[in-house]
């Protein structure tokens, strides 16, 4: 049995052994993490875990134990607001990776002061984008940041 | 007509952006059900090798352990899984699980299990007695090799294509214009070379997934995530002799697919196990079976010979080509002629035009439909040798182009000759708007203020260009069609077969439907690409949605005006042309009532009925979109780095219907034409083995490599497309190899003739250059 605070109620599970938290939260229908590489190179599979991005599909569900676990779902106001940036921006496509992007742009406002092109990059370094070329995600990321201000 | 829109060339965000974003159930893998059987497949270590024998007594031992099939429980139907058009212009050579493996990677046997765990358990527990052959594995000693890739019996092409499998050969192809040979003969200068392309992966985030289950009428239902949930159907069908009218498939959200997805790869496996158990299953490909067991780019060797007059003429063109369609034939033959007919029209002056070649069978990883499908190798070949040529005659590679390259009003040869495994058809080019596409490019890259190069000690800057053509769609082969539904209250159902897997298609369908009904882009709900509720249409690929799809939205949009028209006149008891439509209200002299009035009218009330207008539409020709595209690098002479400051792109996609998608394509397909253009290996071992197959070796560009791209549009107007479309999908893609070798050429004077460019490619061709000085 692990427990954990996800979204901000605290969850119990049972687990099995050896296994990884992605798997723990899409059995129990939190989706938004998905599996893209199991070599945690693509970031789809994002969580944050106090706050702080990590890729879900690598992570042990018992490491988790007493942490707080956040999913997109656990920021759903955030990633609507960054969302109709996105759609301003022309910056949606296939959107497997929009999720762990927004997880991660919410860690990046949480923690950075000074958010620059090169800041949002370094971000967004660990987010594989097939789809759009990364350049209108950039942009719409700091419009949506500057509309916070 | 150009008229200004409302809703059509807007930039509205895209329809489903939103849910996305915030992690809603919509992928195949989120709608699976939750007790599935979850398949795992065991495949070869082998790259050529036949099944001896297979034990799976200890596997089927495993508690959990649902069935193990193997090729004994499959009958021998030769298919092949291309996702095309029928008849297919691939050959059928492929059946469900075969007694022969022939690429590391191929199908053995596959496990259905209560849980990943107990499937995996159960893999390991089979085991397999191989008779190992030597492979095939270097694509240019596979013609007429003594190691035939197919020696089987049963396999066979649906019409000539080339097929010859005793030589090795999935499909072969030649065509002339006058005298290639005697041209080149008279030319004065001539240059010569070979090109080479590698095996890109498509790399779609989510990997290939799909879902089957038996619903309550004993259906057979099929989420996949798919490119062609239309032609997945036809092909299950055929595989496990399943009547097509107990088959649904539907395509959810899927998370990209860039021709990957246009074939299926576990749909038959699923399907077969679900009929067989009556239990719902699922398969989600691990991204190693995406890189090793799915499909890459048609790896290349571009045999080129150019001619011209010394003024700067282009006489001739002659292509060999020799294509590696690894273990089994999809789209051997058309992906082969696209490398011919969708580039060798961008030079249409020439006198003479030759272009031949074969495609070959290895024992590798099949190759498949791939964005930009053989356009992007000729391209690199092509675009190279065109500034090989400028070089040689001393003269502007961008005047060699002006003087040479197709313009509004022209056609070429090529275009009535080569079509997609079949004839192609005539036509004239009503919008080329390539010549200022190249011209504003050159202004927005400030072309001849970098060119050739700028020195700054071991760093040195250059600009490196090419042109490109694409398509819109398979004229009179692929059809879209799309039914449109007034409901009460006035809102419509826009219903398409047309298959949206990120690129923005539903959105787009919408605009146009919105634009023809005059309505708001939020009173159209869209669905798409449900084989029982929504009308056909070929599938997301070959650069067709917008434009043959879009014809099919434009056509039922206008035949649902003429409805609500007549059933207005009947209303306000006026002939029809006494009435003024804006979208929201019928006016007539004395009388009007509002389209919501009048739906809920014929939903309730008075003469009852539901409208509902359904057209479709297929070419008549592939009017190409075309672009300019300049890149500007930073290359250091002494480590032979690369950095890319940023990527020009003028595209002439005629109106675009949506801007800001239609720049997302072009900047996708931009990176993507960077990958292959620089950092995607696909190298194998002497045995056939993938190296690069997982996301920490095959490298694709992150944030840290794309800082800036420069897209724009040209002024266009396509009187055949929708509103004046074209579509955009693939043209993206094309040019960034030809323009990067280009671009280091001009930089550091080395002409690298193979994909991709790294540094040490440019290092070691600096270093020989030094050395022959």
């Amino acid at each position: 049995m692990v427990t954990f605070e996800l979204n901000g109620q605290i969850k119990s599970f049972h687990i099995d052994q050896g296994e990884f938290l992605i798997d723990t939260l899409r059995r129990h229908h939190v989706v938004s993490p998905r599996r893209g590489c199991d070599t945690t190179s693509c970031g789809v599979c994002t969580v944050l875990i106090d706050d702080q991005p990590m890729p879900s599909c690598a992570l042990l569900t018992a490491r988790v134990n007493d942490k707080k676990v956040t999913t997109v779902e656990g920021i759903a106001d955030f990633a609507a607001e960054l969302s109709a940036y996105f759609g301003k921006e022309g910056a949606d496509q296939c959107g497997f990776c929009n999720p762990g992007i927004a997880l991660s742009v919410y860690a990046m406002a949480q923690t950075e002061e000074n958010i620059d092109d090169d800041t949002i990059r370094h971000y967004l370094v660990g987010h594989l984008c097939r789809c759009s070329g990364y350049v209108s995600q950039t942009k719409a990321i700091k419009a949506f940041l500057e509309g916070r201000k | 007509m150009k008229t200004k829109m409302a809703t059509v060339n807007q930039p509205h965000a895209s329809k489903d952006g939103k849910g996305i974003m915030m992690g809603r159930k919509a992928y195949t893998d989120d709608l699976a059900p939750a007790d599935a059987l979850i398949l795992k497949v065991l495949r070869s270590p082998h790259a050529f090798a036949k099944i001896k024998s297979i034990d799976t007594k200890n596997a089927l031992k495993i508690p959990g352990v649902e069935c193990v099939l193997t090729h004994k429980d499959f009958k021998r139907n030769a298919h092949t899984r291309a996702g095309q058009g029928y008849p297919e212009p691939s050959p059928h050579d492929k059946f469900p699980i075969d007694e022969y493996v022939r690429y590391i990677g191929d199908e053995v046997a596959v496990v259905a299990a209560i849980d990943e765990k107990t499937a995996i358990k159960a893999i390991a527990a089979i085991t397999v007695d191989y008779d190992v052959f030597t492979p095939v594995t270097d694509f240019e000693k596979a013609k007429n090799n003594q190691t035939l890739v197919h020696p089987e019996d049963g396999i066979y092409e649906m019409f000539p294509i080339g097929f010859d499998p005793k030589k090795n050969l999935a499909a072969g192809y030649h065509m002339e214009v006058a005298d290639v040979e005697k041209t080149l003969k008279e030319s004065d200068v001539v240059v010569e070379e070979s090109f080479y392309t590698q095996a890109q992966a498509h790399v779609m985030l989510e990997p290939h997934t799909v879902n089957a289950q038996i619903d309550y009428n004993d259906r057979l239902v099929i989420h996949s995530a798919t490119q062609t949930p239309f032609h997945v159907r036809r092909i299950i069908s055929q595989v496990l002799e399943v009547p097509l009218s107990k088959i649904r498939v539907i395509k959810p959200r899927v998370g990209g697919g860039f021709g990957g997805k246009q074939a299926i790869h576990g749909e038959i496996l699923a399907a077969k196990i679900t009929l067989l158990t009556g239990k719902a299953t699922k398969m989600v490909y691990t991204r190693k079976e995406v890189f090793e067991a799915t499909y890459t780019r048609h790896p290349m060797r571009l045999d080129l010979k150019i001619g011209a007059t010394k003024d700067g003429k282009i006489t001739a063109i002659d292509c060999y080509g020799l294509s590696d369609t690894g273990a089994y034939g999809e789209h051997a033959l058309t992906v082969f002629m696209v490398t011919g007919s969708k580039v060798l029209p961008l030079y249409n002056k020439v006198d003479a035009v030759r272009f031949h070649g074969d495609v070959v069978y290895t024992n590798r990883t099949p190759a498949g439909a791939y964005r930009g499908y053989g356009a992007i190798q000729g391209n690199f070949a092509l675009e190279s040798i065109i500034d090989m040529l400028a070089a040689k005659l001393n003269m502007d590679p961008i005047k060699l182009r002006q003087k040479n390259m197709i313009a509004e009003g022209e056609t070429s040869p090529i275009f009535e000759i080569m079509g997609e495994g079949t004839e192609g058809t005539a036509m004239y080019m009503e919008t080329c708007k390539l010549d200022y596409c190249l011209t504003r490019g050159l202004k927005l890259s400030q072309w001849y203020h970098t060119y050739p190069r700028k020195v700054h000690g071991d760093k040195v800057r250059a600009q490196g260009m090419a042109i490109a053509m694409q398509g819109s769609g398979i004229p009179y082969i692929d059809m879209g069609a799309a039914t449109i539904k007034l409901n009460d209250d006035g809102f419509y159902n826009l219903m398409v077969g047309a298959t949206d897997i990120g690129q923005g298609s539903d959105t787009i369908l919408a605009q146009i439907a919105a634009e023809g009904l005059k309505t708001d882009l939020e009173n159209v709900a869209v669905y798409s690409s449900d084989s029982d509720l929504t009308p056909f249409d070929a599938g997301a690929y070959a650069s067709s949605t917008t434009y043959v799809s879009g014809n099919a939205v434009y056509k039922a949009a206008k035949e649902m005006e003429k409805m609500l028209l007549k059933e207005a006149a009947r209303v306000l008891k006026v002939d029809i042309d006494a009435i003024d439509f804006d979208g929201e209200t019928f006016k007539s002299k004395d009388d009007e009532i509002t389209l919501k009035d009048l739906s809920n009218q014929l939903y309730y009330n008075d003469e009852q009925k539901q409208l509902t207008a359904t057209a479709s539409y297929v070419g008549h020709k592939s009017p190409p979109p075309f672009m300019a595209g300049i890149i500007a690098i930073e290359v250091d002479k002494a480590t032979g780095e690369f950095e890319v400051l940023d990527y020009t792109s003028v595209v002439d996609c005629g109106v675009p219907i949506n801007p800001n998608l239609a720049k997302g394509q072009v900047e996708g397909g931009i990176v993507q034409g960077l990958g292959m253009a620089a950092y995607e290996l696909a190298d194998r071992t002497k045995n056939g083995k993938l190296i690069q197959a997982d996301l920490l070796n095959y490298k694709i560009p992150t944030t840290m490599e794309i800082k800036t791209l420069t897209t724009e549009f040209a002024a266009s107007y396509e009187e055949s497309g929708p509103y004046g479309a074209k579509s955009v999908g693939e043209i993206g893609i094309d040019t960034p190899p030809a323009a990067l070798a280009n671009a280091i050429y001009n930089a550091v004077g080395v002409r690298i003739t193979s994909l991709p460019i790294t540094p040490e490619k440019i290092l070691s061709a600096i270093k020989e250059k030094e050395n022959m000085q």
